[in-house]
């Protein structure tokens, strides 16, 4: 109890310190200031990418360097608008089967070469036949291109999601006459050594698990951008040191960071700010999974009596600090098709211990209903583990002995997971924008397949298949979020997944840097606008 | 037995020793849970299995463990060390990119172990019950229990953090450009507390060996003959017992060679040093087998090697070992 009384404490004052920070006056600089010319960011990373290529590699540490680089069609704001990047303007067709792009005039490559509809072309179909993201560019045929400046997208089907596809982190423009030379292009030498892109930043050096170094490239399209010299990306696998580095101003900027331990730290700390915006694209879940596929849990009623058992709120507010908000349903509450009509199922373990006893699950003489395990993704202790543990503490208070298994690393766990091993398991997965990109492979019952972040939950309901499969052809906005509200609804209703709470990712970044990146891929975007004071 | 035919004895034995080393690694490596594919989806994010199965494929992961190890042999003989399938660069190049770095923190790291280890001990034998000689008996106790890793985190406390003289990680300053005396001053700043945090244990250990080894010494017959002579405490300490104190405590230096090694890969990932240890732990979590494997073997021929040099080396510094 007074551990208890103190983590709620705690979280009060985080929480009475962030609505604070919110009715302060903005200062005065935020707005008005004027971006200046110049200086090096470093911001640290965590993730070790394999290369610099975001056309033939997903992941966010691939995509943080790759949109410095590389350009794409277009780019989003902060409320999910597309917004002209390399294409001036776009326009996708009444039928949803074809994306027309009018490309600008003055873009260069960072080798001089100007960027033309052929190198579209190219790496739309580069991307449909490389990028692990199948889904994304399914649909798409072929890229016509009537003139150096036009490219038009041909799709078999109806394909709304083909506009958020031109994404920064997910289209990168590639050099039809470097990577257009027949070589292997997940293995192409140019994804690591002098990669040419027309982006923002150029590389100048880039040593795998250490660092990647961007320096401004002049001619860049955009005029006066970027306002800063360099990027050095520092890679360390160790967050305790980048937090550390960041205290010591040795890295001004920390995307991605999550433990509350730092979070706190920082909050109170005047040099330094603080933002979870920038996180809505990549629209990360933590999740419990139940593998629907086994007894006891392929009872509906024992799932939900699991979800009565948790208590959301407290994992929101004591085990991670307040920073994380709790989640309902599939989909991060920022996306344009989020609902807030969801079966919901509050805290009540008396009525939990019922359904349970209601569904012939009855306790034992030793007070034990039945034993189930719990497997959860290492490497991220604040989300995974200690939700883990603490869902073991509530279902023992329902009659239901559960057993935490730890796994090694990635690996291990992610063989168990593909191998449909496991009762239970904690999750984290990305929305990545769209639905069809990374909404729908969890729920298809055609995606029950042996790898790690498909369906292995072995979910399969037939409305929900049509339902997805429809609304991912839908072009009208408002019919297409029709279609998902009722899918956000019988998934909610049939829990192959309780939802927890969404991922609190954080960028941290010294007061020094303006303009910190705030639309819905954050650190995922060119940092071209971003500046030190 | 002449020197010649001894090394060619002893040259083939590591031959087979290196051998076996890589078959049981190819085969603990294999055994671990999880595949390199698996991994490369989950840096993805998600992967389709059709993509998967041609990764797979295209590694030859496919193929039973058997043949696997067969074409890894054959590879091996002919020099090749194959593809990092994480990041697509030839496994040789990565190691040589990442040999300096290593070395550089092992023989500082040895090199001051030996050094100060060695002088410890030897104040500490001249008057074995002083209250010198019980704190650095003590030191060197705590210096011998101590996890490295904690170590490390404490040191990177206290000098990093708490007093911030010294950097947190890394081998250069984050926007160093390279090059130059600057280049030389700013890596031997950041090498400082690595190779404080690695020496330590062994400096513990050869601090203990040579106090005891002196003790040994000191207590013998010609000892007291020099001593009866009348040369100077100076002369008897260093001339003639710490020569014959010296030899154990070389044999273990070149032995513990491969401990060193070990200790790198702790050492090397609390302070991001860009060194085969690192190298070595981040490939275990990304199943990396090619990498994993071409470290491990680098690791063992070094240590191989080292050790022959040493029984080499211990032929003409005691001449008795010959005569046996």
């Amino acid at each position: 109890m007074p551990l208890l009384r103190l983590a709620r404490r705690a979280t009060l004052l985080s929480a009475a310190l962030m609505t604070a920070s919110a009715l302060l006056p903005l200062p005065a600089s935020a707005a008005e200031e004027q971006p200046r010319r110049g200086g090096t960011l470093v911001i640290g990373s965590t993730q070790t990418p394999r290369h610099l290529n975001g056309a033939v590699q997903s992941g966010i540490a691939t995509a943080l360097p790759s949109t410095q680089i590389f350009a794409s069609p277009l780019r989003f704001d902060d409320k999910w608008n597309p917004q002209p990047y390399l294409a001036e303007s776009w326009k996708l067709a009444d039928d949803g089967k074809s994306l027309t792009l009018k490309l600008r005039k003055d873009a260069v490559f960072h080798d001089g070469k100007p960027v033309t509809s052929a190198d579209v072309a190219f790496s739309i179909m580069a991307i449909k036949a490389n990028h692990p993201f199948t889904t994304m560019l399914g649909p798409v045929e072929k890229v016509e291109t009537p003139d150096p400046y036009t490219a038009v997208i041909r799709m078999s089907v109806p394909h709304p999601a083909i506009v958020l596809a031109m994404s920064p982190a997910l289209c990168p423009i590639l050099p039809k006459h470097i990577y257009g030379d027949g070589q292997e292009l997940k293995s192409h030498p140019r994804n690591t050594t002098d990669v040419v892109g027309s982006g923002p930043f150029r590389v100048t050096e880039f040593k795998p698990a250490q660092r990647i170094v961007l320096e401004r490239f002049d001619k860049f399209f955009l005029a006066g951008k970027p306002y800063l010299d360099k990027v050095i990306v520092n890679v360390t696998p160790d967050m305790a040191s980048l937090v550390l580095g960041l205290e010591r101003g040795d890295i001004q900027m920390l995307p991605f960071a999550t433990l509350p331990t730092d979070l706190k730290r920082f909050a109170n700390d005047p040099k330094v700010s603080l933002t979870p915006k920038g996180y809505d694209g990549i629209g990360a879940l933590n999740w419990l999974a139940f593998n629907t596929a086994k007894k006891p849990l392929s009872d509906v009623q024992v799932r939900k009596a699991i979800a009565t058992a948790i208590d959301k709120n407290f994992i929101a507010k004591a085990l991670m600090g307040g920073f994380a908000t709790v989640s309902d349903g599939p989909l991060v509450a920022s996306s344009p098709f989020a609902v807030p009509d969801l079966v919901r199922y509050p805290l009540d373990l008396k009525k939990a211990a019922e359904m349970l006893d209601a569904a012939g699950y009855k306790a034992s003489a030793n007070g034990e209903r039945f034993k189930l395990t719990i497997d959860y993704l290492p490497g991220a202790d604040d989300q995974q583990k200690n939700v883990a543990e603490y869902i073991r503490g509530q279902l023992k208070k329902v009659g239901i002995a559960v057993e935490v298994r730890a796994s090694a690393d990635f690996p291990a766990w992610a063989k168990r997971l593909a191998s449909h091993d496991f009762d239970l398991s904690m999750d984290l997965v990305f929305n990545w924008g769209d639905p069809i990109i990374g909404v729908h492979r969890t729920y298809l019952s055609t995606n029950i397949k042996p790898i790690v972040w498909t369906n292995t939950q072995s979910y399969a309901n037939p409305k929900v298949d049509e339902l997805l499969n429809t609304a991912g052809g839908l072009i009208d906005p408002t019919q297409r979020k029709a279609y998902y509200a009722t899918f956000q609804k019988i998934v909610t209703d049939e829990l192959p997944i309780e939802f927890i709470n969404q991922v609190p990712y954080h960028t941290i970044a010294s007061k020094k840097v303006g303009n910190v990146p705030a639309t819905i891929w954050g650190p995922l975007s060119p940092l071209d606008e971003v500046y030190l004071k | 037995m002449g020197t010649l035919r001894y090394a060619a004895s002893r040259l083939l034995q590591a031959l087979g020793l290196v051998l076996a080393v890589v078959v049981l690694n190819f085969v603990l490596v294999h055994a671990a849970p999880g595949d390199p594919v698996e991994t490369i989806a989950g840096a993805s994010g998600g992967m389709s299995p059709e993509l998967m199965t041609q990764l797979r494929a295209q590694y030859g992961l496919d193929r039973s463990l058997p043949v696997q190890l067969g074409v890894y042999l054959g590879k091996v003989a002919q020099g090749d060390l194959g593809y990092s399938y994480f990041f697509n660069l030839p496994v040789t190049s990565m190691i040589a990119e990442r040999v300096p770095a290593t070395l550089l923190l092992v023989l500082s790291s040895v090199l001051l172990a030996f050094f100060a280890g060695t002088a410890l001990g030897v104040l500490s034998s001249r008057r074995p019950n002083g209250w010198l000689s019980q704190f650095i008996t003590v030191l060197s106790l705590v210096g011998f229990a101590a996890p490295v890793f904690w170590l490390g985190i404490m040191l990177v406390i206290l000098l990093a953090s708490v007093f911030p003289i010294l950097p947190v990680a890394g081998m250069r300053s984050i926007d160093s450009a390279g090059g130059g005396l600057k280049d030389v001053l700013d890596v031997a700043h950041h090498l400082v507390l690595p190779t404080l945090t690695l020496s330590l244990v062994y400096l513990a250990q050869y601090s203990r060996l040579a106090r005891s080894s002196m003790l040994d010494v000191l207590g013998s017959d010609f000892i007291r003959t020099a001593r009866a002579k009348g040369l100077a405490d100076r002369v008897v300490l260093y001339k003639h017992a710490l020569r014959n104190a010296l030899l154990p405590v070389v044999t273990v230096l070149g032995l513990q060679f491969g401990n060193v090694l070990a200790g790198a890969i702790l050492v090397e990932t609390v302070f991001n040093w860009p060194g085969l240890g690192r190298l070595a732990f981040e490939s275990v979590l990304r199943r990396d087998y090619p990498t994993i494997l071409g470290v491990l073997l680098f690791s063992s021929i070094v240590v191989v090697v080292m050790n022959q040099l040493t029984d080499l080396c211990y032929r003409f510094i005691d001449p008795r070992i010959k005569a046996s």
